[in-house]
């Protein structure tokens, strides 16, 4: 039934490494950023959290677009790192950035629902009781926040591995090196009556992404019980 | 000792308060709206005064170029709502401030709670959070123990049952805080009482004395009044002890063993006065004194001040009673009390 030819697994390989890539390494700053819209004020916090969602409503091609600009041997940063050996544009790291900043606002929007659902109470009487505000972060508000944490880190696997526009637009489609799942599907469809393992292809798809939001439903109750005391 | 003066606005409401609190339980006492809660935070860091000083010991926790975050202020807080972790037992709450390598074992036994330590905090009754939310506090060592209405979330018989953990609390030396605006809980727990109204101190001094005083009266309000007695129990027969007070010998209702200290508080509504000495009366408490003085109230009351043996105590009686029986000051009078009628409390 499913019969994925070997260009696919490769596909699927990469898609599962630039998503995960994506979601772990945006992780930590999507967290700092979560916690400074629910619980910072400060001027500018209304355009963090406009910039912060940029890429939920642009067309993905632009910001593929400005990716690109940035990113490519010319651009101001790709003129940086390409010397280094850093480059992103046509590299899976590129996939891997290109996925992250789509599924960022994803991410944020729901660890900053989570940081705003704990009580600031226990955070004062943990203070009472001599913690740093450090300690308090580390000890009450990040475990009463995980539950959010999860969803939004699985929400942000999912749009990282369905990442297309974006990713095809900054580092083309090139088998092996930048070709995801979608970018494959995308690249079998064009050949005239569908190349074989395509519908293998779109299966594995919806596999992984169900599979995702099974985990996640399965994980957050027991999560939420956890540290709600139950 | 903790020495605080401060200001503080919010909107049309002023807090303006200047007070010194020793070792034993201070009561910072008064009705709602009256600044208590803002103070007790301002004390602990939570709140930010706009001007004053507070200091602990010696040691300057605010004012001019001062403001220690509250983590450093070595004050334990305990909250109106018990703010228990949810993610953390009982043990891992107690400890969560307590320096490394604490035993719980000595709070525990004290408040009765060694046999929750492995509880979730969601399944705790409302004493239970409560004693388990003190005990964190007196864990964490602090060099003052603030209590925010600790009861206020309790219904009566629960915290009728938490009050004597209360009182062990205050007996193991921490100095305490003890914010209120139930004259029973301050009656049993305090040794000084500060008086807050408007955001003012009203009056301040020791609780006896205050609870006494009938021009305290008007300003708690007058069911509220009463005299407050320290005696120890000399006998003790058919469930009643009698009690050498300041007043005489007053028999109570269930006291403890002979010798041990009581506190009592006779409030003025439970006291009947007679200008004849009375016979054949269920009352086991039948008094001889003076009135020293006869305050009018607001309303038909009228509160009095009746000088009996070394010590006071207080009556409330209607005006017309006042008029018709003459009682005016210097007055010869019986006073009536039921054993039943007198609220007590151990003391330490």
């Amino acid at each position: 039934m499913i019969d994925l030819p070997p260009d696919a697994l490769s596909a699927l390989a990469l898609s599962l490494k630039v998503s995960l890539t994506a979601t772990l390494v945006s992780l930590p700053l999507a967290i700092w950023v979560a916690h400074l819209l629910a619980r910072g004020t400060f001027r500018g916090k209304g355009l963090l959290d406009a910039a912060v969602h940029l890429p939920l409503v642009l067309p993905p091609v632009v910001t593929g677009y400005a990716l690109l600009l940035l990113f490519s041997r010319s651009g101001p940063l790709g003129a940086v790192l390409e010397p280094l050996g850093l480059g992103l544009a046509f590299r899976w790291t590129g996939a891997a950035l290109a996925a992250a900043i789509m599924a960022f606002p994803l991410i944020v929007r729901a660890i900053r629902l989570a940081f705003e659902a704990v009580d600031p109470r226990l955070e004062e009487a943990a203070a009472t009781l001599g913690a740093s505000p450090l300690r308090v972060w580390l000890t009450v508000t990040l475990p009463l926040a995980a539950p959010g944490l999860l969803a939004g880190v699985t929400l942000g696997f999912a749009k990282a591995f369905g990442e297309f526009g974006a990713t095809i637009t900054f580092v083309a489609s090139i088998p092996g090196e930048t070709r995801t799942l979608p970018a494959a599907i995308y690249a079998f469809l064009q050949v005239p009556g569908g190349a074989p393992g395509l519908r293998g292809m779109v299966v594995v798809a919806v596999l992984v992404a169900v599979g995702a939001v099974l985990a996640s439903n399965w994980l957050a109750p027991r999560l939420a019980a956890r540290v709600a005391g139950r | 000792m903790l020495e605080v003066a401060l200001q503080r606005s919010v909107g049309a409401f002023t807090l303006d308060v200047a007070l010194e609190a020793d070792a034993g339980t201070t009561a910072i006492f008064g009705p709602s709206g009256a600044g208590k809660t803002t103070l007790a935070r301002c004390v602990a860091g939570l709140a930010r005064p706009d001007a004053g000083r507070i200091a602990l010991d010696g040691r300057v926790l605010f004012g001019p170029g001062t403001d220690l975050p509250p983590h450093r202020r070595d004050i334990g807080y305990v909250f109106q709502e018990a703010r228990l972790f949810p993610h953390l037992n009982v043990r891992r709450n107690l400890l969560y401030g307590a320096p490394r390598g604490a035993d719980p074992g000595d709070v525990c036994e004290m408040l009765g709670i060694g046999d929750l330590l492995g509880r979730r905090t969601a399944g705790l009754s409302g004493g239970e959070a409560a004693r388990v939310a003190i005990g964190r506090a007196l864990l964490r060592r602090p060099r003052l123990l603030i209590l925010d209405e600790p009861l206020a979330a309790l219904d009566g018989p629960r915290r009728d049952r938490v009050l004597p953990w209360l009182e062990r609390v205050r007996d193991a030396g921490v100095p305490i805080l003890y914010i209120s605006h139930a004259v029973e809980e301050v009656a049993r727990l305090a040794d000084t009482l500060v008086l807050l109204r408007d955001g003012q101190v009203a009056r301040a001094g020791p609780v006896g004395e205050i609870l006494s005083d009938p021009s305290v009266a008007a300003l708690m309000g007058p069911s509220q009044a009463g005299a407050v007695l320290t005696g120890r129990v000399v006998s003790e027969a058919d469930g009643i002890a009698a009690v050498e007070t300041a007043v005489g010998t007053v028999q109570v209702v269930g006291a403890g063993g002979v010798g041990s200290r009581l506190r009592l508080r006779i409030r003025a509504e439970d006291v009947i006065v007679a200008t004849e000495r009375p016979r054949g009366v269920s009352a086991l408490n039948v008094l001889a004194g003076t009135v020293a003085s006869a305050q009018p109230g607001q309303g038909p009351g009228v509160m009095l001040r009746l000088a009996i043996g070394e010590g006071h105590l207080l009556a409330r009686v209607t005006r017309r009673s006042a008029a018709t029986l003459d009682l005016s000051e210097g007055r010869v009078i019986w006073a009536l009390v039921k054993a039943t009628g007198v609220a007590r409390a151990d003391i330490g």
